[in-house]
């Protein structure tokens, strides 16, 4: 049984080659190591393989280049949170809707919400 | 000038040299009294999460874990060239201090949330410190993510109740009289510590001073240590 909090290294070889130094992967904002670690956890929970991320990633990355975005690794966790929103609804784990809906709700909280308070969904809500 | 009454409120009963951000200038369009909306990306992020822990097909916390496992693996950790730079060109400092964000951006760093940034400078009769009493505003495009001790509710309310001690615990002892200067980081205001230089380190290039410089330093918890090799 894997005890490790992050995939070996074999694994994150399987990926489109993803941002990193020597130690392993680096993040350039807190919301990529989140992305990060919902597909790992997802994949881990079997809700899909590793090999289907590996693909539906690739995929992705392939999508965007093709539609002119640089190839050049600055837009990974675009790609990386586009593939895992796809996923997500084709699996019927959360539906399109739902995803945009959720959004709004924290933009709304975000707003609404004095500095130093959690944001909190329910200010946002309205109910 | 926007007052930031919520900082204000003395709510921990203490006494401490606290120094509020309303003196400084505001260039930008938010609404002061409430939080930045972070950028669509990271909303996208949040949407995903919160839904799927929600339903119950993730564990928050042990999404948590993970993140926290790359604490020192986010963000771009660039405030050590600014304050290496600051060390070695003494125009630069002066901007620096004068005007934090500028000076950071003409390095090339910032952006992200947009946040304005103060530099405060140690100095042999001075000791600044960091906090954010409210929540953990921490200034990330510089400094990366935040420690999880600066998250902690201890240290945000010891951190102004009693700096001398909580550095003490951090192993850095004060003589009495230098001065502690707390700085409580708001919605809109970030702050960073320019350490002082290391003695013994005249011949080192900005690139080698960088790489004494910690982040706990530039949070104010500690000092930046002589390099090893210390020449005499």
């Amino acid at each position: 049984m894997r005890t490790s909090l992050h995939p070996d290294r074999k694994r994150l070889a399987e990926l489109p080659p993803l941002p990193r130094d020597a130690e392993g992967p680096v993040f350039e904002a807190p919301w990529q190591a989140q992305a990060f670690a919902l597909a790992v956890k997802l994949s881990e929970l079997g809700y899909f393989s590793w090999t289907t991320w590996a693909r539906t990633l690739a995929e992705e990355i392939a999508a965007a280049y093709a539609r002119g975005d640089p190839n050049d690794g600055s837009g990974y966790y675009r790609h990386w949170v586009a593939a895992l929103e796809r996923l997500v609804v084709d699996r019927d784990l959360i539906d399109l809707a739902a995803l945009t809906e959720r959004k709004d709700a924290w933009t709304e909280a975000y707003r609404r919400t004095p500095h130093g308070q959690p944001v909190e969904l329910r200010a946002a809500s309205g109910q | 000038m926007h007052d930031h009454s919520h900082h204000s409120d003395d709510h921990h009963g203490h006494r401490h040299d606290h120094h509020h951000a309303g003196d400084d200038h505001h260039h930008h369009g938010h609404d002061h009294d409430h939080q930045d909306v972070p950028p669509d990306i990271s909303l996208r992020v949040k949407a995903l999460e919160s839904l799927l822990v929600e339903k119950g097909m993730v564990d928050g916390a042990a999404l948590d874990d993970i993140v926290d496992s790359f604490e020192n693996r986010i963000g771009p950790r660039n405030g050590a060239q600014v304050v290496a730079r600051a060390w070695t060109d003494s125009a630069f400092r002066e901007r620096l201090l004068a005007d934090g964000t500028g000076a950071i951006g003409e390095l090339g760093y910032l952006g992200g949330q947009g946040e304005h940034m103060k530099v405060v400078a140690n100095t042999p009769d001075v000791h600044n410190l960091v906090v954010c009493t409210l929540c953990s505003c921490y200034p990330w495009p510089t400094l990366g993510l935040p420690p999880a001790w600066y998250k902690s509710s201890a240290y945000r309310a010891r951190a102004v109740i009693e700096p001398r001690e909580v550095l003490r615990e951090f192993g850095l002892q004060l003589a009495d009289d230098v001065e502690v200067r707390v700085w409580d980081s708001t919605a809109e205001i970030r702050y960073l510590v320019l350490p002082e230089r290391p003695a013994g380190t005249g011949g080192m290039t900005e690139d080698e001073l960088a790489g004494l410089v910690t982040r706990d330093a530039m949070i104010g918890v500690a000092r930046v240590a002589a390099p090893e090799r210390c020449d005499p």
